[in-house]
């Protein structure tokens, strides 16, 4: 890229956010840049949560949160058929355990009424284990909210990305934002190392740095206050013990914690709620580890521990104010803001699309609709749920198809090599990883991590020592040190 | 889809999957499939590059490819054994059809009449045993580092912390340090190793590789790339205890941390498993759960020598193929195996007795901690002693083998014991 490159728009930030705002701009004749600082995009918050589609009780009824939510719920069923993306519409139960948790349950069920939830109702005791014969049997009642549903993240904003892509969007990875420079306090630029992006509005979704970009424009309306959230997810042979998503009675400070499927049939535990200084921490710790599973069980007594595969953490991008910031900058003309977005952020996403665009057009961008945009994604192979006939037929086509390469998930080559060569391709193992599933299974990468690293290095055309993980230095191999081999002190 | 029929269909081409492919064609198989999802033949003996594989088999220190490559030839100088490999079998059916897939012939269906699982095991990862703090790169299990070291040609890391003293761990502590990198410490949760002794002193204490026994790994440090682990020592109940903690700067962490025998097909298929092998409840046949269908190796149970994996693999092969020629009798009486007292786990489970089985039966046992001064007894009905042995050490890492004639459980009962007791010193 040189200096001089030209924008109308440029998107600060490639999670679900940034990307989604990316498409929703793309419909329109405009020329829009999306700058991710890391190698791929999505591996911030977007990916590591708790992948709800959330039905918008939570949240009281005059935030942009409550509105936000039960839009951008609607908007996944539009966007799931046009994106192909995987989303199992599971609802949720909120489940009380005490008299005074059933109180709280009421309190949810207005509150979801005054927010236009579609459908709660509240649930018995029986009613509850019918639903979900595995729960504690302590179990009093529970808020059913048949909306709800779980989705991927990640895939999610991919598919975002792609389809941004595709109608002409640019996405720029590794590619920091470092100065935003402005004239006569209105944007025209924003400094890389790239080099210089003219352009007239920047939109911040940053995500848990938001504010450090919100004060590259001297702005500092708000403080992103990180809180970390540690999960366990387990093998899919326990996948049966819930349905739906199954939250405890909420407490003040968190939605508490939950034991929930996936889209994949795995289940898995968390979050905690953790206040952190340091906005990269994504550490997992014992004490965090041991209050998730105590916490879980007290939910679910059968949960057995010993079939975990893995534990990570995500960090919400909690804003000061409670409630997402989604305005026009304080300082800069031509800065908007969509930050501050923790849960239901997910759900919202589309809808904070919808409005940012809202906020350009009151700013006085001319919005043009583009003819040609073409709102859907072609569809992925996923070779494991093809029936014989369409398994025979896509080998005979492409043989790539024929060799599986993660044997947990049967991921075959063609869907790697897929994953890589798509718009807005994997450049990373976890890239890969994320795309594909290809070394989410109980063996975590152990047998197929050499290999998609091989295949990453032929298709990336790079050196396999070249080959990263996830972020900009996370190279996995060295090539073999040059000298001989005698052993310092051996005799 | 046109089906292809054989005697005997083998999952996996390692080191069971060939004995177990020549076995059947001694004993009479006339058509047999070995399916490999790697480009070659030997499994994860192609790995392992170092010698001492063999010593029982062929009195002779292999390297694993050596190893491999003596019964690679031996299946090769049979027509009626057919190999394919690069192909993956996505499922098995109660009725004997496999299910694969290849780049060449794409989806396909294999009849066999006989089935033998070789499917060997896998490593366990970090999440199965919870280490906390960051995900950087430069986290893999010793044997994915194996494999790029000896097979690839790259180095997972120049200072590397090893977590857990299993086999694996063990030499790839010495591949390391031969390669130039700086083995700093081998962290062990148990109050002892789980490997070879002969592989401790080769490849640690020959390096001056320090092994801290009952300690574990309780952070790890890095945004990028791993910049080192906090370590603690444990207590009796594996619990790190407070104040003994310290770090190692390290740009790599290797996990030796236990094996585990990969029975999704056979679990797909309703075999029973045993809880504590992890592996298919066999007899001495190496039958299952399920007539028809056979297991060998470490997909049965997670063996410490390649020569005994040989052994198994061949008794299962040569059972299938007789199953796969009518010749094993339907009706048999059985016999449980008991693993009692200091003894975790035995293999096989079960004993058949009819009058085809006759070849004497060898119980493979493992201790379940390490144990001085003791009597290994297999006892029968009325407490009858059928066989013993004295054993002045046993450990968990070092299997028990004893050998009893067929004819010695005719009157045994309905089932037997292994069970130990404490002997004074000789």
């Amino acid at each position: 890229m040189q200096n001089g490159t030209k924008a109308d728009i440029v998107i600060i930030g490639g999670g679900i956010v940034g990307t989604a705002i990316a498409r929703e701009l793309s419909k329109y004749q405009l020329d829009v840049i999306l700058i991710e600082k890391q190698p791929d995009i999505a591996v911030g918050t977007t990916k590591a949560n708790s992948a709800i589609l959330h039905a918008g009780f939570d949240a009281h009824p005059d935030t942009l949160k409550a509105r936000l939510n039960v839009r951008g719920n609607a908007m996944y069923h539009e966007l799931e058929k046009e994106l192909n993306l995987d989303i199992k519409w599971t609802g949720s139960l909120v489940v009380a355990k005490t008299d005074e948790e059933m109180v709280t349950l009421q309190e949810l069920l207005i509150r979801g009424r005054k927010n236009n939830v579609p459908g709660l109702e509240i649930l018995n005791r029986e009613e509850v284990l019918a639903r979900e014969p595995h729960l504690s049997s302590s179990v009093k009642g529970a808020l059913w909210a048949p909306s709800a549903g779980i989705f991927l993240p990640f895939g999610a904003a991919v598919a975002f990305a792609n389809n941004a892509i595709k109608n002409g969007v640019r996405i720029l990875t590794e590619c920091p934002a470092e100065e935003i420079v402005t004239r006569a306090g209105k944007v025209i630029g924003v400094k890389t190392p790239q080099g210089l992006i003219q352009c007239d509005y920047i939109i911040n979704a940053a995500g848990v740095h938001a504010d450090e970009i919100s004060r590259l424009a001297g702005d500092d309306s708000f403080t992103i206050a990180p809180r970390k959230g540690e999960y366990i997810l387990f093998d899919r042979k326990v996948g049966n013990l819930v349905n739906t998503v199954i939250f405890p009675a909420p407490s003040k400070v968190s939605k508490g914690i939950l034991v929930c499927p996936t889209v994949h049939g795995n289940i898995f535990i968390g979050p905690n709620a953790q206040d952190i200084a340091n906005k990269e921490d994504i550490s997992t710790s014992p004490t965090g580890m041991s209050e998730i599973i105590d916490r879980a069980q007290d939910l679910l007594p059968q949960l057995p521990i010993r079939e975990a595969i893995t534990q990570f953490s995500g960090i919400r991008a909690a804003a000061d104010c409670g409630d997402f910031v989604i305005r026009n900058s304080t300082t800069a003309a031509g800065l908007i803001h969509a930050a501050g977005i923790q849960s239901p952020g997910l759900t919202a996403a589309p809808a904070i699309a919808e409005f940012v665009v809202e906020i350009l057009k009151q700013n006085g961008l001319l919005l043009t609709a583009k003819s040609a945009f073409d709102p859907h994604n072609p569809p992925t192979v996923v070779f494991k749920e093809l029936s014989l006939a369409e398994k025979q037929a896509v080998v005979a086509q492409n043989p790539l198809y024929g060799r599986v390469i993660c044997r947990c998930e049967t991921i075959t080559e063609g869907e790697i090599v897929a994953a890589i060569q798509q718009p807005c391709g994997a450049k990373t193992v976890d890239g890969v990883k994320r795309r594909t599933r290809a070394g989410m299974g109980r063996c975590q990468g152990g047998f197929c991590g050499p290999r998609v690293t091989a295949i990453l290095a032929r298709e990336l055309n790079i050196p396999v020592s070249q080959v990263r993980k996830e972020t900009a230095a996370s190279y996995l191999f060295y090539e073999k040190m040059p000298g001989d081999c005698e052993v310092a002190g051996h005799e | 889809m046109n089906k292809q029929l054989f005697d005997v269909v083998i999952i996996g081409g390692g080191p069971a999957g060939l004995a177990a492919a020549h076995s059947a064609k001694l004993n009479g198989a006339k058509k047999i499939l070995i399916i490999e999802r790697d480009r070659e033949l030997g499994g994860i003996l192609q790995q392992c590059i170092h010698n001492g594989f063999g010593l029982h088999r062929f009195q002779q220190e292999l390297t694993g490819p050596g190893y491999a490559q003596r019964y690679i030839q031996l299946v090769k100088e049979h027509p009626e054994i057919e190999v394919l490999l690069d192909t993956m079998v996505l499922q098995v059916n109660k009725d004997k059809t496999v299910i694969a897939v290849n780049p060449k012939q794409g989806v396909f269906e294999v009849q066999g009449e006989a089935i033998v699982f070789t499917m060997g095991c896998r490593e366990r990862t970090r999440g199965a045993i919870r280490i906390p703090g960051k995900r950087p790169a430069g986290v893999f299990t010793a044997g994915a580092a194996q494999r790029m070291v000896n097979m690839e040609g790259y180095l997972p890391g120049k200072k590397i912390v090893i977590l857990g003293s299993g086999d694996i761990g063990l030499i790839m502590a010495r591949r390391l340090t031969l390669e130039g990198a700086d083995v700093q410490a081998v962290l062990e949760i148990m109050p002892y190793s789980n490997g070879l002794t002969r592989n401790i002193v080769q490849c640690l204490d020959d390096y001056n590789i320090p092994l801290h026994l009952a300690h574990t790994i309780i952070a790890i440090h890095g945004q990028e790339r791993v910049t080192g682990v906090t370590c603690a020592k444990v207590d009796a109940n594996m619990k790190p205890i407070a104040g003994t903690e310290f770090d190692i700067e390290c740009d790599c962490v290797l996990l030796s941390v236990g094996l585990i025998p990969e029975n999704e097909l056979s679990e797909e298929v309703g075999i029973a498993l045993d809880a504590k092998t992890n592996g298919p409840i066999v007899d001495q046949r190496r039958q299952t759960s399920i007539p028809g269908f056979f297991a060998a190796g470490n997909v049965v149970h997670v063996h410490d020598l390649v020569d005994f994996v040989s052994e198994e693999g061949e008794i299962a092969g040569k059972y299938a193929a007789l199953f796969a020629q009518s010749k094993l009798p339907e009706n048999y009486r059985t016999l449980h195996v008991m693993a009692e007292n200091a003894i975790r786990t035995v293999v096989p489970q079960k004993i058949a007795l009819d009058h085809v089985s006759l070849d004497a039966v060898r119980l493979f046992m493992r201790v379940g901690k390490p144990e001085e001064n003791l009597m290994v007894e297999v006892t029968g009905a009325g407490e009858k002693v059928l066989a013993s042995k004295r054993l002045p050490i046993a450990k968990p890492g070092e299997m028990i083998v004893l050998e009893i004639p067929i004819d010695k459980f005719a009157d045994a009962g309905d089932s037997i014991a292994v069970t130990t007791r404490q002997v004074v010193k000789a």
